[in-house]
């Protein structure tokens, strides 16, 4: 990638510009070379576009009430679990993705499903955010900007969800790739930083390697994408669908 | 006459060793000391050390925008990338490398005051450097 020349070389790039010709000839070249960028799969050093929509698909029926696989996963990746030298605050610590287990009253039918962030089309988070924090990315991966994030949880509420957490005290030994402070809002990013490179969320890493296969990640856009040809044949589910909200996550057994 | 002659060698005498001897200094080291900085590993930055020194914060938010807003990852002025050259021990921390011991160095003598590592890693990461 071509490195971009913005405002604040303006000192540095007058001082080059007097000095030599040169300058003129990088910024004629350097539009050139944006316009032939392949328009494929994405790469990492690629940005987003409108043209994905990442989505996930969960198997209820696949899913064990037991199974804490894809929660143990996510902590693992993100970092989000009680620290070692405390007793576990349920009700305030962070959790980014959470086993919900649900039973027919009439029927006592009974399933468990993994829920997290639903990653919305229209997120009612970013509605509601006053800073612009809460935001959703082209390809409908909801994020919050924590460098503008006040902390004032108003997107917690509006959540119905329930899959935001504030961190509420000092936090050290972050992940590299999952940065949290405290006074911030934190939720499952869909593991963007996977997929940017082409992988896959954590959880659904973990659930196929134990073999249970209950969750699939893939492009909702791309018809030929497992997931699209998936919930274009079976029937699926998107948990308070009456909302409107058009979460990219999808359920099926449920 | 003897006498003031004698008072002119010592006034001119104590003038070379109270004024000369500071103004030779500050033009050997500048007008004020300067940190002495633990720099990293590698022949040089990103860029040359002038523009790190001016820039660097631009450099950092514009790559943090691009990563945040439009997943552009692996780029050269990701903070990962920082750590992985600049992570220099920490004094009175023994086996202990942080970036932000680094980062301190200037902003401790400039008092300027970030918080870049309330919330991200400053430290390598065990598992294979930071930028995993």
């Amino acid at each position: 990638m071509t490195s971009k020349k913005t405002g604040m070389d303006t000192d540095a790039a007058r001082r080059r510009f007097l000095g030599g010709a040169a300058a003129l000839t990088t910024l004629s070249l350097a539009p050139g070379v944006t316009l032939i960028a392949s328009a494929e799969a994405k790469e990492a050093h690629d940005a987003t576009s409108t043209k994905m929509r990442w989505g996930m698909l969960i198997d209820a029926r696949k899913c064990d009430s037991e199974c804490t696989l894809c929660v143990d996963a996510c902590r693992d990746e993100m970092g989000w679990g009680t620290p070692a030298d405390r007793k576990p605050r349920p009700k305030t610590d962070a959790q980014w993705i959470r086993k919900v287990h649900v039973t027919d009253p009439k029927t006592t039918h009974t399933f468990s499903l993994p829920v997290m962030c639903q990653h919305c089309e229209s997120p009612t988070c970013v509605d509601v955010c006053p800073t612009g924090a809460s935001f959703k990315r082209v390809d409908g991966v909801v994020l919050v900007d924590k460098h503008i994030c006040i902390g004032c949880r108003y997107c917690m509420m509006a959540c119905p969800y329930k899959a935001r957490s504030f961190v509420h005290e000092d936090i050290s030994n972050q992940k590299p790739h999952a940065p949290r402070g405290k006074g911030t809002v934190e939720a499952c990013t869909l593991c963007v930083h996977r997929v940017d490179r082409g992988g896959i969320p954590a959880c659904v890493e973990r659930c196929a390697t134990a073999g249970r296969k209950a969750m699939l990640f893939g492009d909702l856009n791309d018809p030929e994408s497992e997931i699209a040809k998936a919930v274009a044949e079976f029937a699926t589910k998107q948990i308070r669908a009456d909302l409107g909200l058009n979460p990219g996550i999808r359920y099926q057994g449920i | 006459m003897r006498r003031s002659f004698g008072f002119f060698a010592i006034l001119a005498v104590l003038a070379t060793v109270v004024l000369g001897t500071p103004s030779t200094a500050a033009d050997a080291e500048g007008r004020v000391p300067m940190p002495d900085l633990w720099r990293g590993k590698g022949e040089k930055c990103l860029e040359p050390a002038t523009d790190m020194r001016r820039y660097h914060m631009n450099y950092l938010k514009h790559q943090r925008n691009d990563t945040l807003y439009k997943g552009i990852r692996g780029t050269k002025y990701s903070l990962k990338e920082c750590i992985e050259c600049h992570a220099v021990p920490v004094p009175g921390k023994k086996g202990e490398r942080s970036v932000e011991h680094f980062c301190d160095q200037c902003h401790t003598y400039a008092a300027v005051w970030i918080d870049c590592f309330q919330c991200h890693a400053s430290k390598l990461h065990e598992e294979g450097g930071a930028s995993k």
